[in-house]
């Protein structure tokens, strides 16, 4: 994976943007110090960044987000502090945001400056086994709808297409014309597929680009 | 097209709705399942159906009220606190004999509660949950399948006997993912004679109604209605029975206590101890059978439940209190661990029915 200062996680509710948030996280601050995540989600109070902070804080990664966060107190906070995010700019963060296009609005605030600064990738995490996601036009409707909401476009794809516990190889590799018929159809970059470590020994050379992802602790 | 997809309990049963041919929607988002109503926000109006965020709960089930009036096949969900307030149009909706999808994915409480799951809307559920002498059908999924599959079971029974069947699940059915096969067998309404669809100038009016001020008659619909109910027990209980044949600690629990007690009972298996389990699928009517069964043939019955002890007195009802009924529980939003449910089975299985 290639990191730009501010990565920003999107997609559809349910399309693995914590989990794919929580490792890109623990990947770059392998490479870079002064690295952050920040949990934006104002749309589901369960399955937040904030269930990994233990393991963040081990791994030294600063974590932005509201303090009511996986407290049970179910309100659309955002921490003030998240305005670190676009004002130091010695920092290198992972936005875990909201599914959906209602939770791209949370990046209105922060839209303009990203943008402006030109150092973002924005990814669009897809997931073929989610059933509004299902084909390329339809995860293509959803991409837009989070544009249009956030203010930001689109730089690549995140490929996390599983089914879950249950997840086998095969079910990656037959989601990888699913993936190429989305990036053909965006003019977007699979940037990455994101697998499961436990399946990662079985499809290392098979897929390019492989991205393991530790799977983070359901808590709610 | 992928054989399975990933879902929430909640989308499951939202997508199962629309497959059973539901394509009314009328609710108000509460936590933990406000992902039905968003599903529905999303795909009603991509295939011509009508999804409605209502002013409360309360305009929300009177909605329903309506649209099963005129023969549709209609549904709204909520959690805890939102059901409470659907009382009185649950009471309606079985006074006019009307059918209707009602979804509870309960939460702690009582009061507003916390938003954890919970299953202490049992009494509330299998005792009809409003007021005046009334049952509901009350179908307790234990898996993201289930919450599908049962969403179209619930319409086609709600239509057969002209009444409310209600899904009664819990946060973390309603939140937890699953792959889901959306291949369901669906039985299309039957005709309805009597809803409110226009006379055509061809035969009397059709009249919804729950008042009837004639004490003799009143007492009539309630005798016919509890005859529907007896057939109801008769044919529509369902259970799932798990390791039971030569059990002598039994099990009982729905929904995700039973998975948690499934765990519990493999775990003691391997210890040696004969533990088996009664999973309710139907909640009203309740499984009588296989709880008298148990009754002779275990030393012990262990209730599992998120609640302070609800299913447990239904479980004692039906094993006539032959054996011990004993309780293992969390409450508040908490969930009883497969420890905490085999060392309940090892106490059982060591005291032999001595506990309590």
């Amino acid at each position: 994976m290639k990191y730009k200062r501010i990565t920003l996680l999107c997609g559809h509710y349910g399309s693995g943007k914590t989990n794919v948030a929580v490792n890109m996280a623990l990947d770059l601050k392998r490479r870079w110090e002064n690295t952050a995540i920040a949990d934006l989600d104002i749309v589901n109070p369960y399955f937040r960044t904030k269930d990994s902070r233990r393991l963040l804080e081990a791994a030294g990664i600063q974590l932005i987000c509201s303090d009511y966060a996986g407290g049970n107190l179910d309100i659309p906070a955002l921490p003030g502090q998240m305005y670190a995010l676009t004002d130091d700019r010695s920092l290198k963060a992972v936005l875990d945001v909201g599914g959906d296009d209602r939770g791209a609005l949370v990046l209105g605030r922060l839209a303009p400056a990203i943008v402006e600064e030109n150092d973002y990738q924005m990814l669009a995490v897809i997931n073929r086994y989610r059933p509004l996601t299902r084909d390329a036009v339809s995860t293509l409707q959803v991409m837009r709808e989070i544009e249009y909401a956030g203010g930001v476009p689109f730089t690549g794809i995140v490929n996390n297409s599983n089914l879950g516990e249950e997840t086998v190889p095969g079910d990656l590799l037959s989601s990888l014309s699913y993936a190429g018929e989305v990036s053909r159809l965006s003019g977007l970059p699979v940037v990455c597929t994101a697998v499961k470590e436990s399946l990662y020994p079985q499809l290392e050379g098979k897929i390019p680009d492989l991205f393991p992802l530790r799977l983070q602790p359901k808590i709610g | 097209m992928a054989d399975k997809v990933l879902m929430k309990g909640n989308e499951a049963i939202a997508e199962a709705a629309i497959l059973a041919g539901c394509r009314h929607y009328f609710g108000y988002p509460i936590t933990p399942q406000t992902e039905i109503a968003a599903y529905m926000a999303k795909r009603m109006p991509k295939i011509g159906g009508t999804f409605l965020q209502a002013e409360s709960e309360i305009a929300a089930i009177n909605m329903v009220y309506g649209v099963s009036s005129a023969g549709k096949r209609v549904m709204t969900s909520s959690s805890s606190p939102g059901i409470s307030l659907k009382g009185e149009g649950l009471s309606y909706l079985a006074g006019a004999d009307l059918p209707a999808l009602v979804v509870n994915v309960q939460r702690g409480g009582p009061g507003l509660g916390g938003i954890q799951p919970s299953q202490s809307d049992y009494f509330q559920a299998t005792r009809g949950g409003g007021h005046g002498d009334y049952r509901m059908i009350v179908l307790a999924p234990a898996s993201v399948q289930e919450m599908a599959d049962l969403t179209v079971k619930g319409f086609e029974l709600a239509d057969t006997y002209r009444m409310t069947a209600m899904i009664l699940a819990d946060g973390t059915m309603g939140q937890m993912m699953e792959p889901v096969d959306l291949e369901l067998t669906v039985t299309p309404p039957p005709a309805k004679p009597w809803a409110a669809t226009g006379t055509g100038m061809k035969r009397p009016h059709n009249i919804i109604n729950s008042l009837s001020l004639v004490p003799e008659e009143l007492e009539e619909l309630n005798f016919a209605r509890y005859r529907r109910y007896a057939q109801i027990e008769e044919k529509e209980t369902r259970w799932e029975e798990y390791r039971m044949e030569d059990a002598d600690v039994c099990v009982a629990a729905f929904g995700i206590a039973a998975r948690v007690s499934k765990n519990a009972v493999n775990e003691a298996r391997k210890m040696g101890i004969r533990a088996g389990l009664i999973r309710p699928i139907t909640l009203w009517p309740f499984p009588k059978v296989p709880f008298a069964k148990a009754a002779g043939q275990v030393k012990e019955i262990i209730s599992v439940e998120l609640s302070m002890g609800q299913m447990i007195e239904d479980v004692r009802l039906a094993s006539g209190c032959r054996v011990p009924v004993t309780l293992c529980n969390r409450a508040g939003g908490m969930i009883p661990t497969p420890e905490q449910v085999l060392d309940a089975i090892k106490r059982a299985a060591e005291n032999g029915g001595a506990a309590q």
